[in-house]
């Protein structure tokens, strides 16, 4: 009872100090997080440059780290990388946007709710599945008949990026949805007052008015798409080439970095150290596709 | 509706110009959107149908049993499997306390001052960094300077790491949507700002903030791209210890199998995926029934 009584302000402040101080660490974990991230890659990406010169991996056209002569021009794995995600945003953005079109202004709230959870049903498979897929269903029973076996084989650029779009749609399709739907109704009410048809609604105003979402949304997509490793792992091969042609087989940034650390690579050797070179780039392309996607957000964002 | 000469159908025509094909566009236009769905919708299912074609065959209790071999028939996925319950209780154990603690000092403590918007940005943008990243900073930092090695709690620690930043953004959601009735209500009570989190605040966010976390833990469970790198690609034909000793998990199994140019290891690796997509369904049915029980008694 006397501890009850006691005067309750000076009984508290020091544990709710104590208290929020722990909530503060929690909190700063992320930037501990960024900074090991960025400080690990820096340092690797270092050692790395000690031996192999910074013009060399940022102009060669041949990466070659398995056969001699070694070879460490980035430019392939990187080609490799854009032509992956451009097939994936080729299919991707259409997809995801119409999804999200019939998502806001058509499906019925039963319709709805049926449809959105099965689509995000797609963005939680875990992706080595979809590889599986990529590999063992599109590439052999739908690719290869319709290109014909001579002309694509089980691993290519297009098999691989076809499903890392499978993979990423449903983000489009989710960001946009949330944005077009918070486009509010009277805005769309009077493009109807003024006799447009429904997809003219869509088309000139639901469109124009979310377009900071929808743009932030592909931009995420292109993100998530270049970061994605194991779909690209199985699907796309692993010969690094300097190549936009989508039926070669290619070798993506992810995929280098998964193939070195499955090998038997010593640690200390050159192969290794320029896996942190790769995944540093990598982490730059990414970084700067999120700050955009950010800015976008931002600088085009229209309330009402 | 097609045009005349007669001065009064004028104002008519110029009303409605063309309106049959605009009408056309808009139907074209939502058949296109309808495909978009179908393509999709048909993708899963073609998906679902060829895994489960190949995998049912191979799927029995010796299969979930027993341990890889380098004769499929007698291969097995026991060590995946506990492997990654094992990782996903570790990445549960912990994302739960630091996540949602990182959330309340985000919403409920922290004030608009520069310091927060650099944690908001941080995390907003550690969500956009790819998963094999992660897998450097965790072999740098738990394998190699804190020494942990190639084992089940470095694996879990760096999944954690991955996962938090999904979590604490869920989580901050599910508490900025408690209605603000509800803090000023402790406060009238005489609650400190802790007392008002932990009584108002937390229980009221529980719903929103369990699923995130249980999805999360699902997310953990079927990643595989940083645990290429924590050393999980391994052949193991035991349980693994999460201590010490080489490990594997469900993810990192199927793609060694999936990898292999033998029809009857394809077989198993659909039979591995059946196995990792149920998990993945029983955590998603567990999402579910923790809202529905954590939210009964909220009403506002």
């Amino acid at each position: 009872m006397t501890s009850a009584a006691r005067p309750l302000t000076r009984q508290r402040p020091m544990s709710e100090r104590i208290i929020e101080v722990l909530l503060f660490l929690a909190a700063a974990l992320g930037v501990l997080t960024t900074a090991g991230i960025i400080l690990v890659l820096a340092y690797q990406t270092l050692e790395f440059f000690a031996v192999v010169s910074p013009v060399e991996f940022f102009t060669g056209t041949k990466w070659s780290a398995g056969i001699k002569p070694y070879a460490w021009g980035v430019l392939p794995l990187v080609s490799g990388t854009i032509l992956v995600a451009a097939i994936a945003m080729i299919v991707a953005i259409p997809l995801g946007l119409l999804s999200a079109v019939l998502l806001s202004d058509y499906a019925s709230s039963r319709t709805r709710n049926f449809v959105k959870p099965l689509l995000e049903t797609i963005a939680g498979i875990p992706t080595i599945v979809l590889g599986f897929f990529a590999i063992n269903f599109l590439a052999p029973q739908v690719l290869v008949p319709i290109i014909g076996k001579g002309n694509i084989g089980t691993f290519s650029a297009l098999s691989g990026g076809i499903v890392v779009g499978l993979l990423v749609t449903p983000l489009i399709a989710s960001i946009s949805d949330d944005s077009m739907r918070a486009v509010p109704r009277g805005m769309r009410e009077g493009a109807y007052a003024m006799g447009a048809t429904k997809f003219e609604v869509i088309r000139k105003v639901v469109v124009p008015a979310a377009l900071s979402g929808i743009m932030a949304s592909i931009i995420l997509a292109a993100s998530r798409a270049i970061g994605e490793t194991m779909i690209v792992s199985l699907a796309v091969g692993d010969k690094p080439q300097l190549t936009f042609d989508p039926t070669e087989s290619v070798q993506t940034m992810t995929a280098f970095i998964a193939q070195i650390a499955i090998g038997e690579t010593a640690q200390g050797s050159i192969q290794f150290k320029s896996l942190f070179a790769v995944a540093a780039t990598l982490f730059v392309f990414t970084l700067v596709l999120n700050l955009l996607s950010a800015w976008v957000v931002r600088r085009y964002r229209t309330a009402y | 509706m097609s045009a005349t000469t007669t001065p009064a159908a004028t104002p008519a025509v110029r009303f409605e110009p063309a309106l049959m094909r605009r009408k056309l566009t808009g139907t074209i236009f939502y058949g296109l959107c309808v495909m978009a769905v179908g393509i999709l919708l048909i993708a899963l299912v073609m998906l679902l149908l060829d895994v489960l074609t190949r995998g049912l065959p191979w799927l029995d209790w010796g299969f979930l049993t027993g341990v890889p071999s380098r004769r499929p028939e007698n291969a097995g996925v026991l060590p995946a499997l506990v492997g990654s319950l094992q990782v996903g209780i570790i990445v549960g154990v912990i994302t739960f306390p630091v996540g949602v603690a990182a959330a309340i000092y985000m919403t409920e403590y922290a004030r608009d001052s520069w310091v927060n918007r650099i944690l908001q940005t941080n995390i907003s943008n550690l969500a956009g960094v790819p998963s094999i990243i992660y897998g450097i900073l965790g072999l740098a930092v738990f394998v190699r300077l804190l020494n942990f090695g190639s084992t089940i709690l470095s694996a879990g620690l760096t999944l954690t790491l991955l996962i938090l930043p999904v979590v604490i953004i869920a989580s901050i959601e599910a508490i900025r949507a408690v209605p603000n009735a509800q803090r000023e209500g402790a406060y009238a009570l005489g609650a400190t700002r802790w007392q008002m989190v932990r009584g108002s605040v937390l229980p009221a966010a529980a719903p929103g903030i369990m699923t995130g976390i249980v999805l999360a833990m699902a997310r953990a469970i079927g990643e595989a791209a940083p645990l290429i790198l924590i050393g999980a690609f391994a052949f193991v034909t035991f349980l693994p210890n999460p201590l010490t000793g080489s490990y594997t998990v469900l993810p990192i199994q199927i793609f060694d199998w999936a990898r292999r140019p033998q029809d009857d290891f394809a077989g198993i690796a659909a039979a591995a995926i059946i196995v990792i997509l149920v998990l993945m369904l029983v955590l998603n049915a567990l999402a579910l029934i923790l809202r529905w029980r954590l939210s009964r008694h909220i009403q506002w």
